[in-house]
């Protein structure tokens, strides 16, 4: 670039100014279209949010592009009702159970996997894979008979070791992504300093790769929260996940909808509220560590 | 090369006692299942292959799998290129950058029978914007009735749901091209068109792969949210795989059906898991290690 510029001729520079503007041009139409884009997306919560700020009264009664007479009284309702807030903490329950168990165990394998190279290392890899592609519909009635007969149905722990089913390996895939950018220089030379792998795991290698682990923490966790199929068929009544709390609410005959969409807004706002912070590393969460 | 270590399974062990507790074991019971039949009180007996030549006879598979494949083609056919060119109008930089990945990230994030729920509300007729608009346009549609609006609805929500992820990666895959690229084409006059044919696709490529693959499975499986939205109705028009699996297994108690029906779908997802690990660990072999 610098040397195209150092001789500019006139046709150059002439050639130089049009495509400029026609740059800026297409800024203009990038704007535009992410905008609608943004529109598109933002639209239909926003719908969710306003419908959470109505009576039900008022949402049955007429249509209104936002709230009249803004109330907090749905949330109000769930926020006081053991039936409904029980349900958010035994989400989060099972839910943090299950993002410590997974990262706690695919944090060795991962570093086996990014350092070693083993007997039917590739087999395992891609066995780990095939689990995290596993339609939850397949395992929903082998996964309620094998914890009904271990007696662990309807606890939070049977939900939390069930999801472990996509997101171990998950866990495994994202942090091997990360531990490869760790030059294996770092392991040899600490292992001169007379370091036990332990140690130089837990107070070399960690750190190095922490931010690998706040994502894939991130990911197990947004993976267990969204997810409703095993949890709801796991699940009675200690441990009945928000989810299932609210589609029990659709099957009711004269459903409320303003709680309805209350109970959504704030399912998504534990998402919302770390989404800032990975915001670099979505794509390779989703990407199991490939990007 | 990494150093051959088979100590290594040490550090695999936690991993693979875990997982095995959790796929293995069950998936035993569904091949147990699936070739035996009951008449109740925990009494089975041996059946053989009946339930698998049953099910590749039985029409309500059949039709079950064409409307998921359908969906998967529809859903695939949209989310690829606008997930494409909605990456390609994104900046690089700067905080409306950030704020795009954030508000594009959003939908990812919402428990999926969430996503349903706002789709449910967001569509009908009496309370929902969508719903509402279209009434009032003079258009007669309602998802809970008509076959073609309860597709048109499901496909929408999960382009609304699913294009940030293709969207994202994308952008990840464009933003590793260095600026010389650009600038070389600049040099050579190329035209839009060819630098996103010759530059920005090859280079894409890798990561447009693995988001069509993740979208493929993703979509193959989907539950929850049409199952939401309209219950796999009207009639049988949204049924699809897993929701037919979850409705025979869980709802019917159908045992020696639903395991082998759990079987065949699961070596289809196999199979595609096996293309997709071909292809990452060929991608992972061309880039070398970081």
């Amino acid at each position: 670039m610098t040397q195209a510029v150092a001789t500019p001729t006139r046709a150059a520079r002439l050639a130089t100014g049009s495509r400029a503007r026609a740059r800026s041009e297409r800024s203009v139409v990038s704007i535009v279209v992410l905008t609608l884009y943004l529109l598109f997306l933002l639209v239909p919560i926003y719908w969710l949010v306003n419908m959470s700020l109505k009576t039900n009264a008022e949402i049955l009664g007429g249509f209104s592009l936002w709230p009249r007479n803004p109330t907090l009284a749905n949330y109000e309702t769930i926020l006081t009702d053991p039936s409904w807030y029980m349900g958010y903490v035994n989400s989060l329950i099972y839910v943090v159970l299950n993002t410590l168990i997974s990262v706690t165990v695919a944090l060795p394998a991962a570093y086996a996997f990014s350092r070693y190279s083993f007997l039917g290392d590739k087999h395992l890899f891609f066995w780990l894979l095939t689990n995290r592609m596993a339609p939850p519909a397949v395992f929903a009635l082998p996964f309620f008979q094998l914890y009904s007969s271990v007696g662990l149905f309807d606890t939070h722990i049977a939900v939390a070791l069930a999801h472990c089913l996509f997101n171990v390996p998950l866990a495994v895939w994202i942090l091997e992504g990360f531990m490869r950018g760790v030059p294996r220089e770092i392991d040899e030379t600490a292992y001169i300093d007379g370091y036990s792998f332990p140690r130089f795991f837990i107070r070399i290698f960690m750190p190095l790769i922490a931010s690998g682990i706040g994502v894939a923490a991130f990911f197990c966790f947004m993976f267990s929260w969204v997810e409703l199929l095993l949890s709801r068929t796991l699940t009675s009544v200690n441990a009945k996940p928000i989810a299932a709390t609210m589609t029990r609410t659709v099957s009711a005959s004269g459903l409320d909808w303003g709680v309805l969409a209350a109970a959504g807004v704030l399912t998504i706002i534990p998402g919302a509220l770390v989404i800032w912070f990975v915001r670099n590393y979505i794509a390779k969460g989703f990407a199991l560590g490939r990007v | 090369m990494k150093p051959v270590n088979n100590r290594a399974w040490f550090l695999v062990l936690p991993v693979l006692v875990l997982v095995a507790f959790s796929a293995v074991i069950p998936l035993m019971t569904v091949v147990n299942y699936s070739v035996q039949d009951t008449f109740g009180d925990n009494e089975f007996f041996w059946n053989g292959i009946y339930w698998f030549d049953d099910l590749l006879h039985s029409e309500r598979m059949w039709q079950a799998l064409g409307r998921q494949i359908l969906f998967s083609a529809i859903v695939l056919a949209i989310e690829v290129p606008l997930g494409v060119f909605i990456a390609l109008h994104m900046s690089k930089k700067g905080a409306w950058a950030s704020a795009c990945l954030v508000v594009m990230a959003l939908p990812l994030l919402i428990p999926f029978n969430v996503v349903g729920t706002i789709w449910q509300i967001f569509g009908r007729p009496d309370i929902g914007l969508l719903g509402h608009t279209l009434a009032s346009l003079g258009l007669d549609y309602n998802y809970t009735r008509d076959i073609l609006d309860a597709w048109v609805t499901i496909v929408v929500m999960d382009v609304w749901h699913w294009t940030s992820l293709i969207a994202l990666l994308a952008y990840a895959g464009l933003r590793s091209i260095p600026d010389a690229y650009y600038q070389a084409a600049k040099i050579d006059q190329a035209s839009r068109w060819a630098v996103f044919r010759y530059i920005e696709l090859p280079k894409m490529r890798g990561v447009l792969v693995i988001a069509i693959l993740l979208r493929f499975m993703d979509s193959f499986m989907i539950y929850t949210e049409p199952f939401v939205v309209t219950g796999g109705g009207p009639g049988n028009a949204t049924t699809f795989l897993s929701i037919d699996l979850v409705k025979m297994a869980l709802g019917q108690f159908d045992l020696g059906p639903a395991a082998a029906f759990s079987i065949m779908y699961f070596l289809v997802i196999l199979l595609v898991s096996w293309a997709f690990y071909t292809v990452m660990t060929n991608l992972d072999r061309e880039e070398g290690p970081r």
